[in-house]
């Protein structure tokens, strides 16, 4: 049973990860300054809705690519991937290769003739050329809410990280944000939005890439962080199996248990790369509206494949660090440094978060000038991401819900201002979903959701009706409404507890609270800076006493005269029916947890966190318990109800929202194929240049070798291939 | 769209990361020449990471920069080029 020693500090590690230097600051007020000029240097460029919305749809391949990969690369990605790979290691690559590069791909040689051809704006625009106005109505309506809310999980994930990387005030940083971004995509529409992702692109990459450089480096090469990765998940991950392989792609998926995600080659190859990597990239707007305002179908498709390429290229700056983070993080005492989730109870008490893992190499390996541009990358991440969706809320809601719905045959005069206005509205709504999302902890967790539940049913209707002309209005409103109900029914079920969840116990001491300890001296061996073990004796505590204070007490039997008389609180508690990746059984240890206590005999403020230790509380104490079983938990997942979903009671929580695509994906096709079968469909002359067959590509003239898209999506599709085999 | 010629985003591009290329390269040599006490050092800190990532933000600044130069003698495309 783990115990942490006590910090006795009242400024401890976990104020503030970072300290920025003046030369920081001064390079992140820089970029401020020239986002903000790109804003109002483009205003001009703008002046028509189709300059607004549609950046005049001539923006050249290279800029197109960019701007794709860069509208997704925000540091909800850099960060959030960066933890995926401390906890799942080299798995999480496959959201770059299969569930990347590959969908992408496809959308350039497959799906991007019928999107441009067709000339809509959007892609609820195409399921109203295709199905209809239902489908593109109720497409627009969630689309736009899932933007919005993306758009505030941006925002709040910013604030927050720059609260805990470096003290700054949450609300300043929503304000600053919000006011830039609000700023520059009134002004320049969604030309603003591009160019300012184009140079945000440049940011990420050259403001982060040293990271992974300096570790390599540090670490002694690859092969050395692999040796170093396998020993010390067994300390990092203790509730895997002693087997598991964090070091490779697929040689460890023949069966559940030899991978840290709990899922088999199936489940990654079909959910993870089939529903959830072909559905977010082929039909979510916020991506394929970057490469529809390309100024030909071959810029189009170039750019397209120039985005995948570059797809490829992003685990360098995302899966490596999380890898190193789990080679490279040590405790002072040279032990690895364990990261924990963000609603993990010692959450930012004794443990750092999985989000953390990319800011700690930053601190460790970016001095001034360096930490600013890796800072400045951070911010240019998130607002690049709020830009993005605020546009494309921009974008959606004027031509898919206020023009079909609301105000019909107005001037496009009106539509620009109401774009206008819509960008802003956007804002501010954003804001309003990120104060929101305060009271939530899991904000990775959420956005997967959202995915699975509207964008995925989204690419089961979109994709059979480019394929099969046989496809009608009624199958594709019915595949799409039906899905996202399955959709949600598969998510509450595996959150149902039918005989109740009872959570970890827990005994949180509340702030300000007077406590004592009882310390044993035991030898330990420690590691000094140049990293020779050496003896040291170090103190554990072994009991805690509440002098004075509050104390709430989770799921632990408390005696009745508790707060009367002195009563121990036991070490060890039952936890029934608990999550997966949680221990569970009779005897588990009970967590204690004490943000900010003083301690009686130094009257200095610490915090603490143990386990399996018991606790004493004098009289007087006023004690809040909470014995907690609910039905319905909507963080943990209950794990015979998992089994059936993700096929293994070793699914880790990513392998059960895969496979809960891969089912909705199915549920999309199916339905929509069955109703078409006994419906009308529309006849070919409607269905011109928008389903396979009825769509003749325009005829651009000779290109040159090096222009033909082709030619680069086999290029690209080998390199995916060989990764793929080098990495197996 | 608007017809007026307009400055290439790779120029806005350059000019960006020749400041913070030259801001971090004499960053990197001040604290070259007067290092840091030990224990505020980065790890690594011997490598002088950032005079050489700096410089290399010189270079690609100074590429964009001059290659795209708006008031260069070459004609530009409007939204950038290829």
């Amino acid at each position: 049973m783990p115990t942490f020693l006590l910090l006795a500090a009242s400024e401890t590690k976990f104020d503030r990860l970072l300290t920025m230097s003046p030369v920081d600051y001064v390079i992140v007020v820089i970029y401020f300054v020239i986002v903000l000029g790109i804003g109002f240097y483009l205003k001009k460029f703008a002046g028509t809705g189709e300059d607004f919305f549609m950046a005049g749809r001539k923006m050249t391949a290279w800029i197109a690519g960019l701007s794709f990969i860069s509208a997704n690369l925000s540091s909800l990605e850099t960060m959030g991937w960066s933890a995926m790979a401390y906890q799942y290691g080299m798995l999480a690559t496959h959201a770059y290769l299969i569930s990347g590069a590959l969908p992408i791909l496809f959308l350039a040689v497959v799906m991007m003739p019928f999107y441009y051809i067709c000339k809509t704006h959007s892609v609820p625009g195409y399921l109203k050329l295709r199905y209809g106005e239902s489908s593109r109505s109720m497409a627009g309506l969630t689309f736009s809410a899932m933007t919005l809310l993306v758009s505030g999980s941006s925002m709040f994930a910013m604030a927050k990280i720059l609260n805990l990387l470096l003290g700054w005030d949450m609300n300043w940083s929503i304000l600053v944000s919000s006011l830039t971004v609000a700023i520059y995509v009134t002004l320049g529409g969604l030309i603003s939005a591009v160019f300012n992702e184009v140079v945000q692109f440049f940011l990420i990459w050259l403001g982060t890439l040293l990271v992974p450089v300096l570790g390599l480096i540090s670490c002694g090469g690859w092969d050395n962080m692999m040796r170093k990765i396998q020993e010390n998940v067994k300390i990092v991950h203790p509730l895997l199996p002693a087997n598991t392989d964090f070091t490779c792609l697929w040689h460890n998926l023949s069966s559940f248990d030899t991978n840290p995600m709990g899922i088999d080659w199936f489940g990654m190859l079909f959910g993870q790369g089939l529903a959830i990597g072909f559905a977010y990239w082929c039909t979510d707007f916020l991506q394929v509206q970057r490469v529809i305002v390309a100024k030909n179908l071959r810029a189009a498709q170039n750019g397209t494949i120039i985005g995948a390429a570059l797809k490829m290229c992003v685990p360098l700056i995302v899966i490596l660090p999380g890898l190193l983070g789990l080679a490279l993080l040590v405790n002072s005492d040279g032990s690895p440094m364990v990261l924990v989730a963000e609603n993990d109870p010692r959450a930012m008490i004794t443990n750092h978060t999985y989000n953390d893992v990319l800011p700690l190499l930053m601190g460790k390996y970016l001095g001034p000038g360096l930490l600013g541009l890796g800072i400045t990358a951070m911010i240019a991440g998130f607002m690049s991401g709020m830009a993005g969706n605020v546009s494309a809320f921009a974008t959606v809601w004027t031509y898919d819900v206020y023009r079909p719905l609301l105000v019909k045959n107005a001037t496009d005069k009106h539509y620009l201002n109401v774009g206008r206005w819509c960008s802003i509205l956007g804002v501010l709504l954003s804001i309003a979903t990120a104060y929101s999302l305060f009271w939530f902890s899991n904000i990775l967790d959420y956005l997967q959701v959202l995915l699975f539940f509207f964008i995925v049913p989204l690419f089961g209707v979109v994709i059979v009706g480019m394929l099969w002309k046989r496809a009608t209005p009624a199958g594709g409103f019915a595949g799409f409404f039906l899905a996202i109900l399955f959709s949600i029914a598969m998510w509450v079920f595996v959150h149902y507890f039918p005989d109740g969840y009872k959570p970890q116990p827990k005994i949180m001491i509340g702030k300000g609270a007077v406590v004592s300890v009882e310390r044993v001296t035991v030898p330990t061996t420690v590691k000094d800076k140049g990293g020779k073990p050496i003896s040291e004796n170090v103190e554990k505590i072994v009991k805690v006493i509440i002098e004075k204070g509050t104390v709430a007490v989770t799921n632990v039997p408390v005696p009745a005269d508790v707060g009367k008389a002195e009563v121990t609180l036991p070490a060890t508690a039952e936890a029934l029916h608990t999550a997966v990746g949680e221990p569970r059984g009779k005897n588990v240890p009970v967590s204690v947890l004490a943000p900010e206590v003083v301690l009686a005999s130094t009257k200095e403020t610490g915090k603490f966190g143990l386990s399996g230790v018991p606790v004493v509380v004098m009289p007087g104490v006023e004690v809040k318990t909470n014995d907690v079983i609910s039905h319905f938990a909507p963080a943990p997942f209950n794990p015979a109800n998992a089994k059936i979903i993700a096929r293994s009671d070793k699914a880790r929580p990513m392998a059960v929202n895969v496979y809960s695509a891969f089912w909705t994906l199915c549920a999309s096709i199916l339905i929509t194929i069955v109703v078409s079968l006994f419906t009308t469909p529309k006849s070919d002359s409607e269905l011109k240049d928008l389903v396979m067959g009825l769509t003749p590509l325009p005829n651009e003239g000779a290109c040159a070798w090096y222009e033909k898209p082709m030619l680069w999506a086999a290029a690209v599709f080998a390199a995916v291939v060989l990764l793929n085999i080098i990495f197996w | 769209m608007h017809e007026e010629h307009q400055v290439p985003i790779w120029f806005f591009i350059g000019g960006l990361l020749l400041i913070y290329g030259v801001i971090i390269t004499v960053t990197g040599v001040y604290l070259w020449i007067k290092p840091p006490p030990v224990a505020e050092q980065v790890q690594l800190f011997k490598l002088h990471a950032d005079v050489w990532w700096g410089c290399l933000l010189v270079v690609i600044g100074l590429f964009y920069s001059i290659r795209f130069n708006p008031w260069g003698a070459r004609k530009e495309t409007i939204c950038g080029r290829d």
